[in-house]
């Protein structure tokens, strides 16, 4: 139960830093923090204690097993984390080259 | 081969032109447009055919190298993805056809035909996708695509929308994955007919799935841009290139918001009358709101922008109403309004070229400057307008007989006073823009043939779109999509019956 409170401490962080602050790589940095909250919080779905790999074989005999689906859904949902937080990295240089800052509250030329 | 074993090939086909432009697309010019008008038209075709083969068989399930559901992955296409896959693909035709004209002014487009095409893959993805992880990774690829594609000009004013349309997308993502986890905690499958199974023979919600309905119908509002959840979208509208601005407005909009809230929450959980309460009231909220916005833009793409979401709300309000006949009016106003919206962005496409400039107070007698453009940008705006031959008038109509029909007299009031709402603005607006005295300015280009060709059709699709009324044609088209949502529970009843 602990290791789920924290979880979600975790991922309250990362919502924390992506609506509260002003720079924009910390939020990139926020974006982060939640989708690793998250791909834990699937780690820990899966977990069992004392488990191991479900690798069958003989002479093996396996009583507890971690599921292994959500460490495939982890290893997926990583991949694409990558890929979004690659993108926001390429467009918060571009932006400092053409506004000159990284506060949000600056970059504002699109009004309504 | 069978139609089951040709699934697959509406994500191959996209997906493969995506990769293969970028070794031919730096030697040669043209192969960026020629591969991804090619294999967007391969998927039109293939999707008409698979939309009519579902009109035979029901559903069609390909199960990659027999695996079963329950461990392996299904691609399912039934009669709510069949006639989605039939119309998002048309519009994504005619875009590929229009930005072969419209990117004459872009350096290294073949990215940007890389890029469109594995937003078409992403889409394509998220339509036949038979398990909601499945669903998850099509729906990421579509939006960063997508965000890519915004950024696209890499002007500051595109960077900047593209940023804050990325940072609430990766927020809609995140909670995505986060109900997707709730749900696959409480259940143990990740196939939607699985889930729907588990679910229908539990009494009563565990509140493991209410938290996760609420992460999913938040982050879906926000991929469809409903009015708490719409500040991302009139930035990314107005500053995307307008073959983008397109393609978001008629089909990334869809895809990704409301087919997603009708197969999660309308066939995978049943539908609660918690949902259709919140549907109805983020339908209403989008409809006054956007339109008392839309009233105040000086610039016409931000315009189109703020009427698109006024008009997605009619369609969440038909899904919030529920009864059959509001259902098949909220899909009726959908292939409409991706059949009109995409005709008037690229038509704002056109006028920029044409004029210049967004700001509606400087354009002048587009119809005099040119005929083609004026007369598309005049036929979307009495389509979206309702002025009655065209289809736009009859969805709505519709809708609002069907919330009467309901017993809700003012929701049906309502709906009435924003499309009156939306024939003040539209009037207002783009009279003078469409019917003006030219004015000399600073022309940047003409409208070349493939922008033509693109308009044109998109015109004629949106005048015939009446013809749906007809009882002939209407039940062909839409009856199996609306006995997919009224009959949630028969969905996995069916795919398991495929499957044994």
């Amino acid at each position: 139960m602990t290791a789920y409170i924290l979880c979600f401490v975790l991922f309250s962080i990362g919502l924390f830093c992506v609506v509260r602050k002003r720079n924009i790589i910390k939020i990139i940095i926020g974006i982060g923090i939640m989708e690793y909250a998250v791909n834990l919080f699937l780690i820990l779905i899966g977990y069992c204690k004392e488990g191991r790999a479900p690798i069958f074989a003989e002479d093996q005999l396996i009583k507890n097993m971690v599921d292994p689906i959500p460490q495939a859904m982890v290893l997926v949902s990583i991949v694409l984390g990558l890929t979004l937080t690659l993108f926001l990295v390429a467009v918060a240089i571009r932006i400092y080259e053409t506004y000159g800052t990284f506060d949000i509250t600056k970059i504002n030329r699109l009004k309504g | 081969m069978t139609p089951q074993a040709l699934v697959p090939y509406m994500i191959f086909l996209p997906l493969s032109a995506a990769f293969l432009i970028p070794p031919f697309g730096k030697k040669f010019k043209k192969a960026g447009d020629v591969i991804s008008c090619l294999a967007s038209a391969c998927v039109t075709v293939l999707g008409l055919y698979l939309a009519s083969s579902v009109a035979l068989s029901r559903v069609l399930v390909h199960k990659p190298y027999g695996w079963q559901p329950s461990f392996g992955i299904a691609f399912v296409v039934d009669g709510l993805s069949g006639i989605f896959l039939v119309a998002m693909n048309i519009v994504a035709l005619a875009v590929a056809v229009y930005s072969i004209g419209y990117l004459n002014t872009y350096t290294d487009r073949w990215k940007f035909s890389s890029l469109f095409m594995l937003m078409l893959a992403g889409i394509n993805g998220v339509l036949i996708s038979g398990d909601i992880f499945t669903l998850y990774i099509f729906l990421e690829i579509a939006a960063i695509s997508g965000y890519f594609l915004v950024a696209f000009g890499i002007a500051p004013d595109g960077l900047e929308a593209a940023f804050k349309y990325a940072v609430m997308g990766a927020l809609a993502s995140v909670f995505v994955l986060l109900g997707i986890a709730l749900i696959y905690s409480h259940t143990s499958t990740l196939s939607i007919a699985g889930i729907a199974q588990v679910i229908s023979g539990q009494t009563g919600q565990a509140d493991v799935l209410k938290l996760a309905a609420v992460l999913l119908l938040a982050a879906f509002s926000l991929k469809a841009a409903l009015v708490p959840f719409h500040a991302w979208l009139p930035y990314a509208y107005s500053s995307a290139p307008a073959p983008i601005s397109a393609m978001l407005a008629g089909v990334s909009t869809k895809v990704l918001g409301i087919y997603t809230i009708m197969r999660i929450f309308f066939v995978m959980f049943a539908v609660t009358p918690q949902v259709s309460v919140i549907l109805i009231t983020l339908g209403v909220l989008s409809m006054i709101v956007a339109s008392i916005l839309a009233f105040v833009q000086v610039d016409i793409k931000r315009l189109f922008a703020y009427s698109s979401i006024s008009q997605i709300g009619y369609v969440a309000l038909g899904l919030g109403v529920g009864t059959p006949l509001a259902v098949f009016g909220a899909l009726f106003h959908l292939l409409n309004h991706s059949a009109f919206k995409p005709l008037l962005f690229l038509a704002s496409g056109a006028i920029t070229r044409l004029t210049g400039t967004r700001s509606m107070g400087k354009i002048r007698g587009v119809m005099k400057d040119s005929p083609l453009t004026g007369t598309a940008t005049l036929v979307g705006s009495l389509s979206i307008c309702g002025v009655p031959p065209f289809g736009g008038f009859w969805s709505k109509l519709i809708i609002i007989f069907a919330c009467i029909q309901a017993g809700r007299p003012i929701l049906a009031f309502t709906a009435a006073a924003v499309s009156i709402l939306t024939l003040a603005y539209y009037f207002r607006s783009l009279t003078q823009v469409i019917f003006g005295k030219p004015v000399i300015r600073g022309r940047v280009g003409a409208v070349t043939v493939s922008m033509g060709i693109a308009m044109v059709s998109l015109a004629v699709i949106s005048a015939l779109m009446g013809l749906l009324l007809l009882p002939n044609i209407g039940n062909a088209v839409l009856k199996e999509a609306v006995s997919v949502i009224m009959n949630g529970k028969s969905y996995a009843a069916m795919v398991a019956g495929v499957l044994k």
